[in-house]
């Protein structure tokens, strides 16, 4: 057998040598993502003198917490080439069962707050047995979902909040300070520990390497032998757990459980993930990206709050920045 | 000698209409055997059924002598047979290691393995190694497969077959979509896997290309093995009048 070594340099008659290593592109489009924050950042700083100081900038951390949360679940959906509409009121339900679990059942604090992630697996579990195994396209199953824990929040909870007034505990958790002398939310602190997870499980473990594969091609990858219906329930219950999650954050931050909130969340949850760099047709993303984008939303959020422009307007300026933020990425992979 | 793998009498049908009728087949250890037939003659179905992703309504088909049953792509794997499916089933967004590792990924050793974490160095490392044995040059193994040419993907998916086949690879039209220099790659590649002691089975339509790799052919016809030829021996006109009922041979079916 002949054995000439594998080359870095592109060969005569290959198309594209690559100029820039394929490792250093990846992290180009993070970097592109990162720059657009600086740059809408620098902007506020510049343009209001409310906006860069410590009290604004924990605020605008505060704030990408349920969005970041949300879209860090979101992001193995639409990697997997799936998407998922119901982790807006999906996260008001779970809230909801907060309230229902430990005001209303009187549960320990602790409890209460495992069994409410639980919860929000359960609702990622029947979108992940919708798509997988009844074959209804996720946009419709996840859809359907979205209607459905909408209105159970409000049957639960009699469309009334339900207060945390009795467990103090429990509004710590979101805005309370494990740092002694910093006046520092934990709920960035945990945003940050379950985006350092997100991060891991989605770059470095198999669940990971076969989102990016079934997002990527499906019947690759079941040719393969990889369940892929498995691995599908898998990653909505995943993206479920995160649901779960920034219910318990969302409920503790407020100190009540509002049944009627929730709708537009998930959009904004999607617009986070775009806004990173992840494909909408799978197979390509990254955790830092999502951050990144639910960062630049928050800041948008706040800075033009700060100045004072209407929210209507600010809806309308997100909207220019996702189709500003996805062409850049396209124009991107033209180039490179 | 004994053929490696051999079908005889295989049936398949859907409602009346006959793919295969009491087809055979046979390739023999370390050459590359190629199956022709014109179109509808029955050489995908029959592959399918060989290659595990059909079941046959009727034959038998042995496995160096003993009878083999398949219940699908998996369990054909298991038995040391792979298959290049024709549309390049790769997932062109992850790199050439991490296709080549697809569905057989290897974990990290200890706890962090169970918990699912993969050896990426070590899967990136062997890839380089098989990569470099097969000849395959690539600009970048790190680079997703979308960014390759269609020659090297290609390459990328029959190595992903050869790595694991012991036995059998089945290559179903693995240079129709491939320019010139692209198609000599592959060819290339289909000979040193032969070279390497494992059986290749090549579905082509090209003949000059089937008479260039290939040390013998057998003739489908109307679901049937109608010839069976020494590549050496014989010319694209008996290849062609064999597929087009010109030429029969009596102890081919």
């Amino acid at each position: 057998m002949t054995t000439p070594s594998v080359t870095e340099q592109g060969q005569a008659g290959q198309p594209r040598p690559s100029l820039v290593p394929a490792r250093l592109r990846k992290r180009l489009q993070q970097f592109l993502a990162f720059g657009g924050l600086i740059v809408v950042f620098a902007f506020f700083s510049i343009a209001s003198p409310n906006f860069f100081n410590y009290g604004n900038v924990t605020s605008i951390l505060l704030a990408t917490v349920v969005i970041g949360t949300l879209a860090l679940g979101t992001t193995f959906v639409i990697i997997s080439g799936g998407i998922d509409l119901s982790v807006g009121t999906g996260m008001a339900l779970c809230a909801v069962m907060a309230g229902t679990f430990i005001t209303n059942l009187g549960m320990p604090v602790p409890l209460g707050v495992l069994l409410t992630v639980l919860f929000g697996g359960l609702i990622g579990l029947v979108n992940g047995l919708n798509v997988a195994l009844l074959k209804v396209p996720p946009f419709i199953a996840t859809l359907a979902m979205m209607l459905a824990a909408g209105g159970l929040a409000l049957v639960i909870s009699d469309s009334t909040p339900i207060y945390f007034s009795d467990t103090p505990g429990y509004v710590e958790i979101s805005i309370g300070s494990i740092i002694p002398g910093a006046d520092f939310p934990n709920s960035v602190l945990i945003l940050a520990a379950i985006a350092i997870i997100a991060g891991v499980l989605l770059s470095r473990t198999i669940l990971g390497r076969f989102a990016f594969s079934i997002g990527s091609n499906e019947e690759a990858t079941a040719l393969s032998g990889i369940k892929v219906r498995q691995w599908k329930i898998i990653i909505y219950t995943l993206a479920g757990l995160f649901t779960g999650i920034a219910g318990v954050m969302i409920s503790s931050r407020l100190g009540s459980a509002q049944p009627g909130t929730g709708l537009g969340y998930e959009l904004q949850a999607i617009a986070a993930v775009v806004i990173g760099g992840t494909s909408l047709s799978g197979g390509k993303g990254s955790i830092v990206g999502t951050l990144i984008g639910a960062l630049i939303i928050s800041v948008l959020n706040n800075g033009l709050q700060i100045m004072s422009i209407p929210q209507e307007w600010q809806n309308v300026i997100l909207g220019c920045v996702i189709v500003l933020a996805v062409y850049a990425d396209m124009a991107r992979q033209r180039t490179a | 000698m004994e053929p490696l793998l051999e079908a005889r009498g295989i049936v398949k049908r859907y409602g009346h209409v006959y793919a295969l009728r009491e087809a055979a087949f046979s390739a023999y250890p370390g050459e590359v055997v190629a199956l022709v037939g014109d179109n509808g003659a029955g050489k995908s179905t029959l592959v399918k059924t060989l290659s595990g992703a059909l079941t046959p309504d009727a034959g038998e088909i042995r496995l160096e002598g003993t009878p083999l049953r398949l219940t699908g792509p998996l369990d054909a794997q298991r038995h040391g047979i792979e298959t290049v499916y024709q549309d390049l089933a790769l997932a062109p967004d992850l790199d050439a290691a991490a296709n080549l590792y697809l569905g057989r990924e290897l974990p990290r050793s200890g706890p962090l393995g169970m918990l699912g974490v993969l050896d990426r160095n070590e899967m990136r490392r062997r890839a380089v190694d098989t990569f470099g044995d097969l000849g395959i040059r690539l600009p970048d193994v790190a680079a997703p497969v979308r960014r390759l040419s269609g020659g090297q993907r290609q390459c990328v998916a029959v190595a992903r077959a050869v790595v694991w086949a012991s036995k059998v690879v089945f290559m179903d039209e693995p240079t129709a979509a491939l320019g010139v220099v692209q198609r000599r790659q592959v060819l290339d590649l289909i000979r040193r896997v032969r070279d390497g002691g494992v059986t290749v089975v090549l579905i082509s339509h090209n003949m000059p290309e089937v008479l260039a790799v290939a040390d013998r052919v057998e003739v489908l016809r109307l679901g049937r093995r109608v010839a069976r030829f020494t590549a050496a021996d014989t010319s694209v006109e008996e290849l062609v009048a064999a597929m087009t009922g010109g030429i029969e041979q009596e102890d081919a079916a």
